[in-house]
Parts: C-alpha cells; structure tokens; sequence
C-alpha cells in the first residue's frame, strides 16, 4: 500500500514537474516571438535582464515618448567620454569635413543604400530636447536634429522578419537596438546638437540618438547600419560592445 | 518561570522565516551593487541633471573607481527583482493573514507617551526584555518595521524607478514627484542609507536580545523546544 502512494505520488510529482518545465518553456517561446528576451539572457544575471526588458517593453511599449525639455533647460556642460576614432578612415573622413563620408545601410532591406551627409540632411528634420544619463550617474539635457531612423528605414524597406538594427561606428564600439526603439519618432540618426552641427567629440557627422535608453546606446561616430533577424553572429551574440564588457543590453533600467 | 516559558505555536510562520532570509540575502546584493554602481560617481545632485563640472549636492568623501557599475548593475536588477517578487509575496501574506494587524499595528495604548516612554528607555538602557514579553514585538519595533515595509522599501523602489529613462517616458510624473531624475537619484542614495542605519540597529538589536537564540528562531520558527503537553 505505501510503496503504491509512493509511486504514484512520484507519478503525479513527474507529471506536474514534465507539464511545468514545458509550460516555462513554452513561456519563454511565447516571449522570444514577442521580442521580450533580450541578447545577453544567458546566465544568472541574465534571469533580472529578461525580466527588466520583458517588463519594460510590456510597460512602456512603442509609443511612449521620452520627456522634452525646453531651450532654458539646454545643459551648458556636456562631459565627454573618451576620445573620437583614431582610425586612418575616419582621420581622413574628418580633415575633409565629411565630404567623402557615406552611411551604409545594408542587411535585411529591399534597398541596401549609402547616404551623404547631404542627403541625410535633406531628409525631414526633427528635433528633440531630451536629458540623457551616462551609466555612471551624471546627466545633460541637450537638442538633437536628425532624420528619424524610422524614416531612413522606410526608404530602404525594412524586411519584416527584422529584430534588430545594428550599429557600427568608425572606432571598434558597436550596439544595437529592437525594432520598437528603431521605429520610435525620438531616435534618430542626429546630425545636429544645440543648433550647430555635432561636435567631432560628440560624434561628428552623424551619431545615433535613443531618447528613453542610456547614453552608451546612443553609438557616435557612425559608419554603418545593418538590419537583421539575430544578433547572434555579431561579436559574441550579446548585441553590443557593452554586454561583452559587462554591461547591459537593455539600457532602458 | 522565565526558563521554562515554551511558545505553543512558531514565533515566526514559516512564510515569514522564509520571505526574511530571501530579502536579507537580496537587501546584502543590492546594498553591495549599489556602491560599486554609485563608485562610478559618488557625486549627488539635486534637479534634472548634473556632471563634472556642474555644482554639485554632495560630494561623497570615496574616490571615482570605474569599472565596476556593469556587473554592479547586473546585480542590483536580479536582486532587485527578487527583493521586488519577495517582498509582494510577504505584503499580500501578511494582509490576507492579518499579520501586520495582529502583530505590527501597535494598539492607541502603546502609541500613548506612557508606554512610549517606556519602551524607550528600555532601549536606551540596552535593558532586555523578558522572554515571555519576547514573544510580540514591542512598540519600537513595530513602528520601526511598519516605516521599512510601508515607507522606506516603497520610496527606494520609487525613487529607482523615476531615473529610468525608460519608465520616465511612460510615467512622467513619477520623476516630477521627485523633482527631476537627478533629485531621484540623491533621494534612492539617502533612502539606501537609512535602510543601511536600520539594519545595523536591527542586528544590533538582535545580538542584544541573544544573537543565536534570536537568529535560530527565524530559521526554525521558535517552536524547536516546543514539547507536546502530557
């Protein structure tokens, strides 16, 4: 009698763990289609990572606009980190003004192109008075003018099976973004900052700007764009330079 | 009398001993990633914003060490998460079970300055309770945890929140209530600290009363020489 409970105990025991296991697995497929993992979910840490963007993404969805501020409240001190590329490419790129400088945007699009400064700037222009902190704590309110990538990705003709926008800039840094920040009216490709064009330490010519993440998403300094469905083969698969030194994908916090 | 006085059902419910153990672990992870996030730029600032070579609140007397905000940051999410998951869990229990009500709301007797009084100086006299008194919790103590559950964990996890860029563009109003992200940041950093203060007198409070005796009934339940009337 006793070894019969037992065994049926552990029957229904197996039954409830083998039915928990699948439905936490099928949580988890239910969430990757609806883009709440993020790249770097691997681990323990990845545990509060996924739980932090799925949360947020479910919160503040797409269309959440970052807070504007006005022109009194522009910071007068803006701090930099670090210097701009010391690449030969850009060197050059910079002593000519830019002239020669080209966007590429490739991947998943109908329309791999490269755009010229120019053509960027002959785009709609918007502009955003937003704060911005760096991951260290401090913080800057400045005005951006740009395109809005969403539009440069309209041109192109975004592939629906995209996930992420990739970014590289002419230094070795690179990030990347979902497809809800990609196509958010605040993130642009900025070619402006306070009414005058960027500041080489800023980023010149062109850098990217996502108003409701942490400034190091915001890559200076850009080359190229690149479309894609996974981040995978990039780097170490985390979806940015940052994750690989140990910080977050997701800087939304 | 004292010796032999045995508790008839756990001091501490298992829930509790349990919720305790799993935020004083998760409190220890956020306290020691919130320095290495705060070592980055121990610089406190009142408003929206603020940097180097902006006026400053308060300059923490600890030095600019970089490098350490990444896996600060890693791990003050995860324990927040878990601090955040807990600490529901313990609040709903205790409202359904009425706990706070039976055990933590201190009667208008005990709120009245003759009682107050009294408890006071007990404290104040490091005087121990008696162990059947040991059993509740005096008025001190409960006051002191009403304010960490109500007040102090709910303007932490608040005032972290108001300086997430992303939570601020969906409720703005929660960095208003703040006085800007920056302002949100110096008030998470005090509102730490005195979760800092509170702990230090609550495991000085607990070595006072019997440190392993006190320790042993949260993980036990109080009940470990409970015997079975005859």
């Amino acid at each position: 009698m006793k070894k019969v409970l037992t065994r049926r105990k552990l029957i229904t025991s197996g039954i409830a763990g083998l039915a928990g296991a699948s439905s936490l697995a099928g949580v988890v497929q239910v969430a990757d289609r609806y883009g709440l993992i993020p790249p770097d979910h691997g681990g323990l840490y990845g545990i509060g990572e996924t739980l932090t963007y799925a949360s947020q993404r479910l919160l503040v969805g797409r269309h959440a606009l970052a807070r504007e501020f006005s022109r009194r409240d522009i910071s007068k001190v803006v701090p930099v980190n670090g210097p701009p590329p010391r690449q030969d490419a850009y060197q050059r790129l910079l002593a000519n003004n830019f002239r020669d400088w080209r966007l590429t945007i490739d991947g998943l699009v109908a329309r791999p192109s490269a755009f010229s400064l120019a053509a960027l700037q002959g785009f709609p222009s918007s502009t955003q008075i937003t704060h911005q902190a760096c991951e260290e704590g401090w913080s800057f309110i400045a005005e951006w003018t740009g395109v809005p990538l969403s539009y440069v990705l309209d041109l192109v003709g975004v592939d629906p099976r995209a996930r992420y926008v990739v970014f590289f800039p002419f230094d070795n840094f690179w990030e990347s973004i979902d497809m809800a920040d990609a196509l958010h009216p605040q993130t642009y490709l900025a070619y402006g900052m306070n009414g005058q064009d960027i500041p080489t330490p800023h980023g010149a010519p062109v850098r990217l700007r996502v108003a409701r993440q942490l400034g190091y998403k915001s890559i200076k300094y850009l080359s190229r764009v690149t479309v894609t469905d996974s981040v995978k083969d990039i780097g170490k698969g985390l979806g940015g330079i940052n994750p690989e030194y140990g910080y977050s994908w997701w800087a939304g916090i | 009398m004292e010796g032999s006085y045995q508790l008839a059902v756990p001091r501490h419910s298992a829930l509790v001993r349990l919720t305790h153990w799993i935020t004083a672990i998760s409190t220890f992870a956020l306290i020691v990633s919130g320095i290495a996030i705060l070592l980055a730029h121990p610089r406190l600032y009142w408003g929206e914003t603020g940097a180097l070579g902006t006026p400053s609140l308060i300059d923490l007397p600890i030095p600019f060490m970089l490098g350490h905000s990444g896996w600060g940051r890693y791990l003050h999410f995860l324990a927040a998460w878990v601090s955040v998951l807990i600490g529901v869990l313990y609040v709903s229990h205790g409202l359904v079970t009425r706990h706070f009500r039976r055990r933590l709301l201190p009667s208008t007797a005990d709120l009245m300055w003759d009682n107050l009084g009294g408890v006071m100086a007990d404290h104040l006299h490091l005087r121990r309770c008696h162990l059947r008194e040991s059993a509740s919790y005096n008025t001190l103590q409960q006051l002191a945890y009403l304010f960490v559950v109500f007040a102090l964990f709910p303007l932490i996890i608040l005032s972290g929140l108001a300086f997430s860029p992303a939570i601020a563009s969906v409720i703005p109003e929660l960095v208003n209530a703040f006085a800007g992200q920056q302002s949100a940041r110096t008030i998470h950093f005090f509102a730490g600290a005195a979760l800092v203060f509170f702990l230090i007198g609550h495991i000085g409070m607990v070595a006072l009363a019997g440190f392993k005796r006190r320790v042993g009934e949260m993980i036990t339940g109080g009940c470990a020489d409970w015997k079975e009337p005859s």
